[in-house]
């Protein structure tokens, strides 16, 4: 056997290895490990908007982590305080801006039920569009971001392809890319153009080729696979233990999906499935986001074939702005119009709690009114914010590496965890 | 709640049902950890999955007294249900027992309410500021807190047509 401290005449002569091969270990040797902290974000690219990530590092094994939220703060519940219902809508498209329509509707249908108001049915139909649509940005978002940030670019981009072939479609509905504001109490604010619905189907249509690509370029690569498969994984009982909802938490098996649990509007009359995963890592959370977006188009091409006619909005000048017509040529339209301008809607005195189904989970608010024209309380239980709040139990123990599919698969949106 | 008010007859202080049909119950403050464990563990109701928590000022409400009410959003998965829990509080004494032991989702949840609203939750593990710097003083969703209140950490420069979100008294 040869001494380990001479260079072994087997091998191959090589300069750069053979200083350091008396040592015996240099190559072999666990790598230099120490304690560290480190500082992820407010501005890595891998931590969305202003979180901070404070990691102790022991080598590349995260021993303590501690997610600071950051200060994107709006005050967003100090603000809706003070002014009318109607005017809380922009501060709503703000909590998640990939997913805007979502959360108008959604505080909308609380409002409406603390008033006591039953929509039109077209104005239902529209609104389902309007979500699904928007849970389509939203997700392509994430899974892009993913597969970016995993070092691919090509799935990112078909993601951001179809993403603005569907943002183009909702800026012809509601006049606006990101921040919609379409909503109104009682309805929606603008009928579906002229020739919409085709353009959408043919939209659909590009983004199922989009999405077969990006599955074909992910769901079986090999780095993709490795790097998110075993990773990030939370049990389904952690996960209720923590208040998870949506994609994150079926990834995990539950089968729980407020569309089907709690159906509002009318998603009990569209056929689609939840989808749900089975291990609550990384890589079920990205192909239950995937398998989610065709079930989107498929209640998004129901729900186009059978839109019924009819107004999109309720006919109560108490609760809706009259037609033009009526504020420019009647006295009771211009009373009406500057009241609710000027005051508000009146919504009577009473809480309630409500609940949709959003991109990332239950978008839950509860409501106080006080009477007036303005919210008491508004409280919103935004699908992010448990969802943060257990990364440091999924990732403590784990590699350095895993930090980063893990953070974008969680999706935690910026503006609602920081209300 | 039927359940609940038949199991701890002197925990449940209100029982009512609000606009869209959901079932509130209110509950004396000690009694909370007991009736929400009850929540949780009993194999019918499964209240298992944490909602969120909250808290309501009510200075400036026909009732105002007790001033704060801290409310818990618990669901079922077995169920498919929702349910309400409420505990009333005085300004002098805002204390609940938390129940960050029994849900770890409610850590977070209570943080805020501590942060916003000053409510101290006894027995919270780690029961600090989690949105605001440690040194702001005050909780700003409180009622009495002025709407325009600026705490700046470094002095601000003065811009004279700036518009700083909404309310209009009083100038920045």
């Amino acid at each position: 056997m040869a001494d380990s401290h001479n260079i072994d005449a087997t091998k191959p002569h090589n300069p750069d290895t053979d200083g350091f091969a008396h040592e015996e270990s240099e190559l072999e040797s666990h790598l230099q490990s120490k304690h560290m902290v480190i500082n992820m974000g407010p501005s890595h690219p891998a931590t969305h908007g202003t979180v901070r990530l404070r990691v102790e590092l022991e080598g590349e094994t995260i021993v303590k982590i501690d997610p600071e939220i950051g200060f994107l703060h709006r005050g967003f519940q100090k603000s809706c305080e003070n002014v009318t219902w109607t005017q809380c809508l922009p501060y709503t498209d703000r909590l998640n801006y990939l997913s805007a329509m979502m959360n108008n509707f959604g505080f909308l249908n609380a409002v409406e039920k603390l008033i006591g108001l039953e929509i039109p049915e077209r104005a239902q139909y529209i609104r389902v569009i309007g979500s699904e649509l928007h849970r389509l940005t939203d997700h392509l978002t994430c899974v892009g971001a993913t597969g970016l940030e995993m070092g691919g670019f090509a799935p990112f981009l078909y993601g951001m392809e179809a993403r603005e072939l569907i943002q183009d479609r909702v800026t012809e509905l509601t006049g606006a890319r990101l921040t919609t504001s379409f909503g109104r109490v009682g309805g929606i604010n603008r009928d579906l153009p002229e020739g919409w619905s085709e353009k959408v189907l043919k939209t659909l249509d590009r983004t199922e080729e989009l999405l077969q690509e990006m599955d074909g370029l992910l769901t079986r690569n090999r780095i993709f696979v490795d790097r998110t498969k075993g990773t990030g994984i939370i049990s389904a009982q952690d996960a209720i233990d923590y208040g998870w909802t949506g994609p994150a938490l079926r990834a995990c098996g539950v089968d729980h999906d407020l569309r089907k649990a709690h159906p509002y509007w009318v998603y009990e009359r569209f056929d689609f499935e939840v989808v749900v995963g089975q291990h609550g890592d990384n890589y079920d959370r990205y192909l239950v986001r995937l398998e989610e977006m065709r079930q989107s188009i498929r209640i998004l091409r129901q729900a186009l074939a059978t839109i019924p006619a009819g107004p999109i909005i309720v006919d109560d000048w108490r609760i809706a702005l009259p037609p033009k017509p009526e504020v420019y040529g009647t006295i009771e339209g211009v009373m009406a119009h500057f009241k609710l301008v000027m005051e508000g809607i009146q919504v009577p005195p009473g809480e309630v709690y409500d609940a949709t189904e959003a991109s990332n989970g239950e978008l839950g608010w509860y409501l106080v009114s006080d009477g007036r024209g303005r919210p008491y309380k508004v409280h919103v239980r935004a699908p992010g914010f448990p969802v943060l709040a257990a990364l440091p139990h999924i990732i403590q123990g784990k590699m350095l590496a895993d930090l980063v599919p893990t953070f974008d698969t969680i999706n935690m949106i910026g503006g609602e965890v920081e209300q | 709640m039927d359940r609940v008010a038949a199991q701890f007859p002197e925990a449940v202080a209100e029982r009512y049902v609000d606009r869209a049909g959901g079932a509130w119950a209110v509950i004396h403050a000690e009694w909370l950890p007991k009736v929400a464990t009850f929540l949780k563990m009993d194999p019918e109701l499964d209240f298992k999955l944490f909602g969120s928590a909250d808290a309501v000022d009510r200075l400036h409400l026909a009732e105002s007294d007790p001033r704060f009410e801290i409310v818990y959003f618990l669901y079922s998965l077995k169920r498919k249900e929702h349910v309400r829990l409420k505990v009333r509080v005085t300004e002098t004494r805002p204390e609940v027992p938390s129940l960050s032991a029994l849900y770890r989702g409610a850590n977070w949840w209570e943080r805020l309410a501590f942060d916003f609203y000053g409510i101290r939750f006894t027995d919270h593990p780690d029961l600090r500021r989690i949105l605001l710097y440690d040194e702001f003083q005050g909780h700003p969703l409180r009622k009495d807190y002025a709407l325009r209140d600026r705490q700046p950490l470094i002095p601000e420069r003065p811009i004279k047509d700036i518009f700083r979100g909404p309310g209009t008294s009083g100038v920045a």
